[in-house]
């Protein structure tokens, strides 16, 4: 860029010097011209060596969708035209303020009557070993797209760290630029700054599917490489290779200058309503700033400063205030929008819209009437309405109903009530999309004699699929029936439509593989569901992916997660593990020993033949279990959805009466069973003669020995409604006895609902049923134990021992004390 | 831990899980439960259902609400108030995030361990 003389002769006017020559710094001088074009001399300073272009843009310039002559805001003929000096590719370095002038790395000095500092911000590095290796770059400016392209056109990996707006701009532009591309995410979901869990989800499943790689919770420890970039270590010790690293992660302001020039500096360089700085002399705008405590990385707030900065400027003062802002991703194909605040609380209340055929998100959150926040993925057509309703904050009582199909909808039918739209249809209006039912037949089938939602699916199909119908369906309903509707079917939680078995229908035949997942596909109307549903779908996966799904411990009630009994007090019990009821003198002793150690107030002997140690507190839990451990005892699952105990007699060992080593077959089943998670808890026992001293026909399973075999007996239950056992049949051996009960688990944990134990499960589906698959249907028997032992494989992993190693050892302890006495001193 | 006058330095945010609580031990009172939900909002509460003293930090968090462990009473984080039918509060915490640092507010704390 060549240098202009920067003082035409002459010119008393007022001299502005603008440093940075970005998107505010520019903006800022269009709008001062706008209002009055010769009240003062410019000259603008800029870092970069060319004119003033549109900084979004550098994605789709990184995409091949745009050169940059296409994104140039003021071309050359811009700045000669209105009179303005522009020295490119000269960065100031100091300001004067005393002697009011800039000085800048050339040696040129200028001197001011007013200065606008406009620097824009920084990116931010983390600091990691490597980070200044050749192939490290940031994503800021032309430049950076520059190397970015040299590097894809060499070909390659890259990785991306950072899955934040710029982040995932940026590993969109490389992978379509043919780079193969890692995303590495420190949070669990993708813009979780933007987005909420569930859109991140969906996000993150589309960006897979074009190709990217997308580690979430993923934590950098360092970059690697000789002279150049070779890849990325991450704290989990995997290595990505890599030819480019793109930083990605956050901008600071860049506030150096400001700050060495002695100006009121927090985040940002501090300005008034009218962007004044601490020295009545010097402005500032754009995102170096901080206003009101606030600081930006969007430009439009920079467009509302820039307005009050120039009515400043022309001494008609307005004042800015403050900016609520939204943010689109510029990723083609993949849509999605937010605005405002979306973490929920008090008095907000969400309005959830998921259609999973065509892939879509929608959330709106309201408060008081009004709409204070909103994501959309998938279909953004309504985010500016959104965003506009929020800025006006608008009262939306009268749209409440319609709100969340959008602006033609809700508009169209005005304060409609959701009844008489459904009237207004034709009768051949489709329904149900999914199967393909009109208006007219839904309502001849319930004038046939479907009177409810659950017959309506069962006989024209309606709404029996993604569900995303129901509203319309329970609205002809009560259109046609007037008072007459039944209610539906007895749903999983307030949190959707379905009931269980339709969840876990839906789960396998549609091979769901996550609880976002699920909730988007079956239309979840809340956004992380609730402490009913979470658990639930977790288990539904873990059983319909035994090795495969992980685990979601923050759906897991807390016994499930600490391995061990809340009690009334907070503290917890500990029931280790003995197989059968058997115990020995080395963990008799290493019990007596903890008990002793972590002073446990209370030993008792369980009704299920355990000791259970009470009162041991949470950050004790790992060193308890270490001690146990040692002495080879395992986690007793007193605790969980799952196996608790084999409950044996002495049987034909010792006892006068005994038929069959009934405490062998005890141990042998707890080997076989434990550590399986199911949709309740589930107890054995496992008597020597029908004395039953194990009291074997109150128990999940229960075998009776006797002299010619084993009666195996199924559904009993303790409890508040005591009920005996069902017998299932009688088999001759051992083997059978043991392969009969894994067939029946599996067929419990495949079919009953979550928190159903046995016995209402087996009344619910008839006793017969259960004979059927497992007694008469000998292949059928067959494949339920294969499937049982199969999962069983996974799950035989001593949850102590891994915690007792240092597992998850953050959840124990506190994460800081606090003593008063020593805050006091 | 560090600490200013009026703010308590906890930690960093991301020591506390997502969906999930830590907690702040006091000497000679209650602890402190933090809580982080799936939006990443960080709040804190004496770690004290209204109903029986149910450990809120060991519940299932949810939107912007707790499940007490013991029976399952639903704690808003922002106001301790119990949500749906059941009736009670639990006093909350003032947090303020800074520099990813949770900082809570002394004064609540003190009350609390009094
Ligand atoms: C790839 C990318 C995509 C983006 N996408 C979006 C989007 O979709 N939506 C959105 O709202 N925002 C987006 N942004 C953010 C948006 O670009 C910024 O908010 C905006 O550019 C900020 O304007 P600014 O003038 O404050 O800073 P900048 O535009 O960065 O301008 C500052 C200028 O000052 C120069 N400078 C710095 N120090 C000196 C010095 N000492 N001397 C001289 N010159 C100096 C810099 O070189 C720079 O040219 C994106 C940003 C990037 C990088
Ligand atoms: C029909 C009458 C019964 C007779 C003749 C009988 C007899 C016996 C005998 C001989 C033993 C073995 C004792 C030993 O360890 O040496 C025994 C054990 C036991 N019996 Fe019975 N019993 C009867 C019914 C019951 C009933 C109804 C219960 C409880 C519901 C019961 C509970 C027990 C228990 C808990 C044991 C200890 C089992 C073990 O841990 O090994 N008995 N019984
Ligand atoms: S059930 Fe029969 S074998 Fe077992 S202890 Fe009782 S009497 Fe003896
Ligand atoms: S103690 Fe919290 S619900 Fe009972």
């Amino acid at each position: 860029m060549e240098h202009r003389p920067l003082k035409p002769a002459a010119d008393t006017r007022e001299h502005l010097v603008v440093i940075g020559n970005g998107m505010a710094g520019c903006r800022a001088v269009e709008e001062l011209l706008a209002r009055d074009p010769n009240r003062y001399r410019v000259t603008i300073f800029g870092a970069e060596p060319r004119v003033n272009y549109n900084r979004i843009m550098l994605s789709p310039v990184l995409a091949g969708e745009k050169c940059f002559d296409d994104i140039v805001i003021n071309d050359a003929a811009w700045y000669a035209d209105n009179g303005i000096a522009l020295v490119a590719g000269d960065p100031v370095l100091a300001i004067d303020r005393a002697a009011k002038t800039v000085m800048t790395r050339s040696g040129l000095s200028e001197a001011y009557d007013r200065l606008l500092i406009a620097t824009g911000s920084d990116p931010f590095i983390i600091p990691v070993p490597g980070k200044d290796l050749p192939g490290v770059i940031a994503f800021r400016d032309m430049d950076d797209v520059d190397t970015m392209l040299a590097a894809a056109d060499a070909g390659g990996d890259a990785v991306v760290i950072g899955g934040g707006l710029l982040g995932l701009e940026a590993a969109h532009g490389l992978s379509l630029r043919g780079m193969k591309v890692t995303v590495i995410h420190l949070m669990p979901t993708l813009m979780e700054r933007q987005l909420d869990e569930a859109a991140g989800w969906l996000l993150k499943n589309a960006l897979e599917a074009r190709g990217q790689t997308i580690l979430t919770g993923a934590d950098t420890a360092e970059i690697v490489g000789d002279g150049k970039v070779e890849g990325v270590k991450l704290k989990d010790g995997t290595l990505i290779p890599a030819s480019l690293v793109v930083m990605a992660v956050g901008i600071r302001p860049s506030v150096a200058l400001a700050r060495d020039a002695g100006l009121a500096v927090g985040r940002g360089i501090q300005v008034d309503d009218h962007m004044v700085t601490s020295d009545p002399a010097v402005l500032a705008v754009g995102e170096c700033v901080e206003h009101d405590g606030q600081v930006y990385g969007l430009v439009a707030p920079l467009w509302d400063m820039c307005r009050s900065l120039a009515d400043g400027l022309v001494e008609k003062p307005s004042g800015y205030r403050g900016s609520v802002t939204s943010t689109k991703l510029k990723v083609s194909g993949i849509d999605v929008f937010s605005a405002g605040d979306f973490s929920g609380g008090d008095g907000c209340e969400d309005i959830v819209l998921r259609d999973a055929s065509r892939g879509v998100y929608k959330r709106v959150i309201v408060k008081d009437d009004r709409i204070v926040g909103a994501v959309l993925y998938g279909d953004t057509a309504d985010g500016s309405w959104y965003f506009d309703l929020l800025k006006k904050q608008e009262d939306v009582s009268d749209l409440r109903d319609l709100l969340i199909f959008g602006q033609a909808f809700a508009a169209g039918g005005g304060a409609a009530d959701p009844k008489a739209a459904v009237a207004a249809l034709s009768d051949d209006a489709e329904i149900c999309g999914c199967n393909g039912v009109t208006k007219g037949q839904v309502v001849s089938c319930i004038a046939k004699g479907a009177h409810s939602l659950d017959a309506v699916r069962g006989t024209c199909k309606a709404s029996a699929s993604c569900g995303s119908c129901t509203g319309l369906v329970e609205n002809l309903l009560a259109l046609t029936l007037g008072d007459e509707v039944q209610s539906g079917p007895k749903t999983m939680c307030k949190c959707t439509s379905f009931g269980h078995d339709d969840v876990r229908r839906e789960i396998v035949a549609q091979a769901m593989r996550s609880i976002p997942e699920v909730m988007q596909q079956l239309h979840w109307t809340t956004p992380d569901g609730c402490s009913s549903c979470r658990p639930a779908l977790n288990y539904y996966l873990l059983c319909a992916l035994p090795g495969d799904y992980v685990d979601d411990q923050q759906s897991r009630f807390v016994n499930e997660r600490l391995h061990a009994n809340i009690q009334k007090d907070g503290t917890y019990s500990v029931v280790p593990r003995m197989w059968g009821g058997l115990t020995n003198p080395t963990e008799l002793r290493a019990i007596a020993d903890v008990v002793e150690k972590y002073n446990a107030p209370m030993v008792k002997v369980t009704g299920g033949q355990r000791l259970d140690i009470f009162g041991i507190k949470k950050e004790d839990l790992p060193a308890v279990w270490a001690d146990l451990n040692a002495a080879g005892m395992v986690s007793g699952h007193a605790y969980g959805k799952a196996l608790r105990t084999v409950k044996t007699c002495v049987g034909s060992e010792w006892c006068r009466f005994g038929t069959q080593d009934s405490t062998g077959l005890g141990v042998k089943l707890e080997r076989m069973s434990w550590g399986s998670w199911m949709p309740h808890k589930f107890k054995i026992a496992v008597s020597g003669c029908p004395r039953n001293c194990a009291e074997a026909t109150i128990k999940d399973f229960g075998v009776v020995c006797v002299d010619s075999g084993y009666e195996l007996h199924v559904g009993g239950n303790g409890g508040i409604h005591v009920r005996a056992t069902d017998l299932l049949c009688k088999v001759a051996t051992e083997q059978e006895a043991m392969d009969h009960c894994a067939a029946f688990i599996q067929l419990y944990r495949e079919e009953a609902r979550y928190l159903e134990r046995t016995a209402p499960w087996i009344e619910r589906v008839g006793l017969a049923h259960i004979v059927a698959r497992i007694v008469d249907d000998e292949p059928g028997r067959e494949a339920l134990r294969a499937r049982f032992l199969f999962s069983q494989s996974f799950s035989q992993d001593d949850p102590w021992a891994q915690r007792a190693e240092g597992a998850e050892a953050e959840h124990h302890a506190p994460m800081a004390r606090f003593t008063p006495q020593e805050e006091l001193a | 831990m560090t600490a200013t006058a009026e703010w308590l330095d906890i930690g960093w945010v991301d020591q506390i899980p997502v969906r999930g609580s830590r907690t702040v031990q006091v000497e000679g009172g209650d602890d402190i439960a933090l809580f982080r939900t799936a939006e990443g909002k960080v709040f804190a509460l004496l770690d004290r259902c209204p109903h029986k003293h149910g450990r809120l930090s060991q519940g299932i968090v949810h939107g912007g609400a707790v499940a007490c462990p013991l029976h399952n009473w639903r704690i808003s984080l922002s106001t301790g108030e119990a949500l749906g039918d059941d009736k009670g509060c639990t006093p909350t915490v003032p947090v303020k995030i800074d520099g990813g640092r949770v900082l809570i507010c002394r004064a609540s704390t003190l009350k609390a361990a009094a």
